[in-house]
């Protein structure tokens, strides 16, 4: 029987050559319409429309590809020489204080997952209330973006860390003293070295307003900031901000994951009370694509330099380190903490937890050209659950305490799971996990995360004599 | 504060950073609302960093010599007068209020700042006036190169000459010359000075006691080509 080849889809399903009937003679077997490795259909499909347009394909959200991630680690848990704990008695402490190092007033979170930054622009006004709401709720911190603090966040974030950016975009006296903590980012995961963006059908009237700018232009943020360049420029920089902010503010400098020794360790020499890094798995609210997909590392292969560096200047700890880009699961958290990070940092996932990409409105994502869970056009401003848009009837359809409620148990189930693993390790915290509790499931991650492949002593770049 | 010295009614605070730390007069002076005080004095600020910076009092501040980087950043209110050379940054997101700088500036003077006037009586280094938002900027002398960068929205005025790049992705702020423009940035071009815009230019030409006229100027503005992406404008970017 002729088998047909589907070749509208990416993915041929049945193996063998076809046959084809001819009624005049025997059946001839072709050979099967093969994809290219190279060019395969989504890549010829972007060669196409960019051939129409002319203009490289922005897009939302994080790297798309496969990438070593977390998934490759796997903790060994407790045997004859670990003791475990037990769950639900035995207390597994989660609680976390950023900032020791210099701030009168370090933050201490009760749950080290906090809310990376996001602004009120690429998200919604519901949807920032709503994230304040789920993160105080459990009891960490919501963090400000491009664009200013609004009321919604301000109001609804127990603990807010307000963003220094390249655009300064809304940014004034009176928001820097009422953060809790202030962040300077130097980039991002999503695009180390690349500015940020905003279209024109996301910069409504309030948008506009509060970051002094026309309405309904494609606004382009600076990659550079504009009054310092380089670390020692940065380390007065940070001077000035504790001194408007009477020493108070822990100042955290977030970067993208690039080179996390070298920016880790210029990052404690300028000054910072945190660093925050950021791995290219990291969402961003508008980037081209080639850019989300081909610069920066995985966050896997940036936590132990960074806390190399912290621990060759003798920081590890006293400097906090939060690590952000393809948190998802407790796991993920366990095992970011088990590399040496005091913290985690959740973006993407925590608009998950709103309701971004929910099945609910597959019939509008359809109509959108996607599918629910793949939905990534959020520079569009036409997100169906209203988050990312600033369509005032979009972004109604968000419901700022259910959706905050949504966030808040999304935040104790990573907590929840997490704890679960430091138990099962005989740890009663989680900043008692350490890279001992982990191995590798590949050769990659055991040389990025520098813990042995499973079953085995060996890491990869480690022990190079033999 | 054993380092302020008020030697009368009449006279100003005399703080002397000889004696005292950076941390105790910008303590003091961020506590001013309210205390009626109206006159303060700087001594050997010595091109001290961040000097200045946060005052939210309506007071007269005169640092009297050269200062480092951030002098009065964020200024929100103050008038503030450094007779010396200012570093990096001078009055950088300033609100509101008043710096005057008699020596020259360097890069970033009045970087990102929201409101007030920034006065240079000398010449301003690169980037002066980046990604303003709403300040009003007049140098007397000459700026350096990328001057205005993102500017988005205020009054820059120069009295000199201006470097390379002047005015590069320029959003709605205005800019008025008297001298020579080494080169105008992306999207940055030579506009018809109408009266609204005379009328801006003698008023901050008469509040920063400059001696010209507005006929003397030629006025830049955004061509707002930029403003949403197009792959005919790619070769600009």
């Amino acid at each position: 029987m002729a088998r047909r080849a589907d070749c509208t889809t990416s993915t041929l399903i049945t193996p063998g050559p076809i046959e084809m009937t001819d009624s005049a003679g025997p059946r001839i077997p072709r050979t099967l319409p093969r994809f290219s490795a190279t060019f395969d259909p989504h890549t010829i499909a972007e060669i196409q429309r960019a051939a129409a347009t002319g203009i490289y394909d922005i897009r939302g959200s994080g790297t798309k590809r496969k990438l070593p991630h977390f998934d490759d680690l796997l903790f060994l848990g407790a045997s004859v020489s670990r003791y475990p704990l037990e769950g639900y008695r035995e207390r597994c402490g989660t609680e976390v204080v950023l900032g020791t190092r210099f701030a009168k007033k370090p933050i201490t979170l009760k749950i080290p997952v906090t809310i990376a930054g996001m602004s009120f622009g690429a998200l919604s006004g519901n949807a920032k209330e709503a994230l304040g709401r789920g993160a105080s709720a459990v009891g960490t911190s919501t963090t400000t973006g491009d664009g200013g603090m609004t009321e919604e966040e301000r109001g609804h974030s127990q603990t807010l860390v307000y963003q220094v950016l390249p655009s300064r975009y809304g940014m004034n006296l009176r928001d820097l003293r009422r953060a809790d903590a202030i962040e300077v980012v130097v980039g991002q995961g999503a695009k180390p070295g690349g500015g940020g963006m905003l279209l024109g059908q996301k910069i409504s009237p309030r948008v506009a307003a509060m970051r002094n700018l026309p309405e309904g232009i494609d606004q382009r943020s600076s990659c550079r900031h504009p009054d310092w360049t380089g670390p020692d420029d940065l380390e007065i920089k940070i001077l000035e901000l504790r001194e408007l902010t009477n020493w108070e503010k822990p100042i955290y400098v977030k970067v993208g994951a690039s080179r996390p020794y070298y920016d880790t360790a210029l990052a404690i020499k300028a000054g910072a009370d945190v660093v925050v890094l950021d791995g290219m798995q990291g969402g961003t609210a508008a980037t081209q694509e080639v850019f989300i997909e081909h610069v920066g590392l995985p966050i896997l292969s940036a936590i132990r330099p960074a806390v190399q560096a912290l621990q060759d200047l003798g920081q590890h700890r006293k400097v906090q380190l939060i690590v952000s880009g393809g948190i998802r699961t407790g796991a993920d958290v366990a095992k970011a903490m088990a590399l040496g990070a005091d913290a985690v940092a959740i973006g993407t996932a925590a608009l998950i937890a709103l309701g971004d990409n929910a099945p609910e409105w597959e019939e509008e994502y359809q109509k959108l050209g996607t599918t629910a869970g793949a939905y990534d056009d959020w520079h569009e401003g036409r997100d169906p659950a209203g988050i990312t848009t600033q369509d005032a009837a979009l972004a109604a359809r968000l419901d700022p305490v259910k959706a905050g409620r949504r966030l808040a148990n999304y935040l104790s189930v990573l907590t929840l799971e997490a704890q679960t693993i430091a138990r099962a390790c005989g740890k009663s915290h989680l900043h008692n996990l350490e890279p001992e509790d982990l191995v590798a499931l590949t050769i990659e991650a055991a040389a990025m995360a520098q813990v042995p492949l499973a079953g085995t002593d060996w890491i990869p770049g480690k022990n190079k004599g033999e | 504060m054993s380092t302020a010295v008020k030697l009368s009614d009449s006279t100003p605070v005399v703080f002397d950073l000889a004696n005292a730390s950076l941390r105790e007069l910008n303590v003091a002076l961020q506590g001013l609302d309210g205390l009626g005080q109206s006159a303060w004095s700087i001594l050997n600020p010595r091109g001290a960093h961040a000097l200045a910076v946060g005052i939210t009092a309506a007071v007269s501040l005169s640092i009297e010599g050269h200062v480092g980087y951030y002098c009065a950043g964020m200024n929100d209110g103050a008038s503030i007068t450094i007779t010396g050379n200012a570093g990096p940054g001078v009055a950088e997101n300033m609100m509101s209020g008043l710096v005057h700088v008699l020596g020259d500036a360097s890069q970033a003077a009045g970087a990102t700042a929201h409101g007030g006037l920034l006065i240079i009586e000398g010449n301003a280094s690169g980037r002066c006036g980046i990604s303003m938002k709403g300040i009003d900027i007049v140098v007397k002398g000459s700026v350096g190169h990328m001057s205005a960068f993102m500017a988005q929205s205020g009054n820059f005025v120069i009295l000199g000459d201006a470097g390379e790049a002047l005015g590069d992705c320029l959003y709605e702020a205005r800019i008025f010359v008297r001298g020579e423009v080494a080169s105008l940035g992306a999207d940055c071009e030579e506009k018809a000075m109408t009266e609204e815009d005379r009328i801006i230019l003698r008023n901050l030409l008469k509040k920063s006691g400059a001696k010209a006229e507005p006929a003397e100027f030629k006025r830049y503005g955004s061509a707002r080509r930029l403003y949403h992406f197009h792959v005919d404008n790619a070769g600009a970017y």
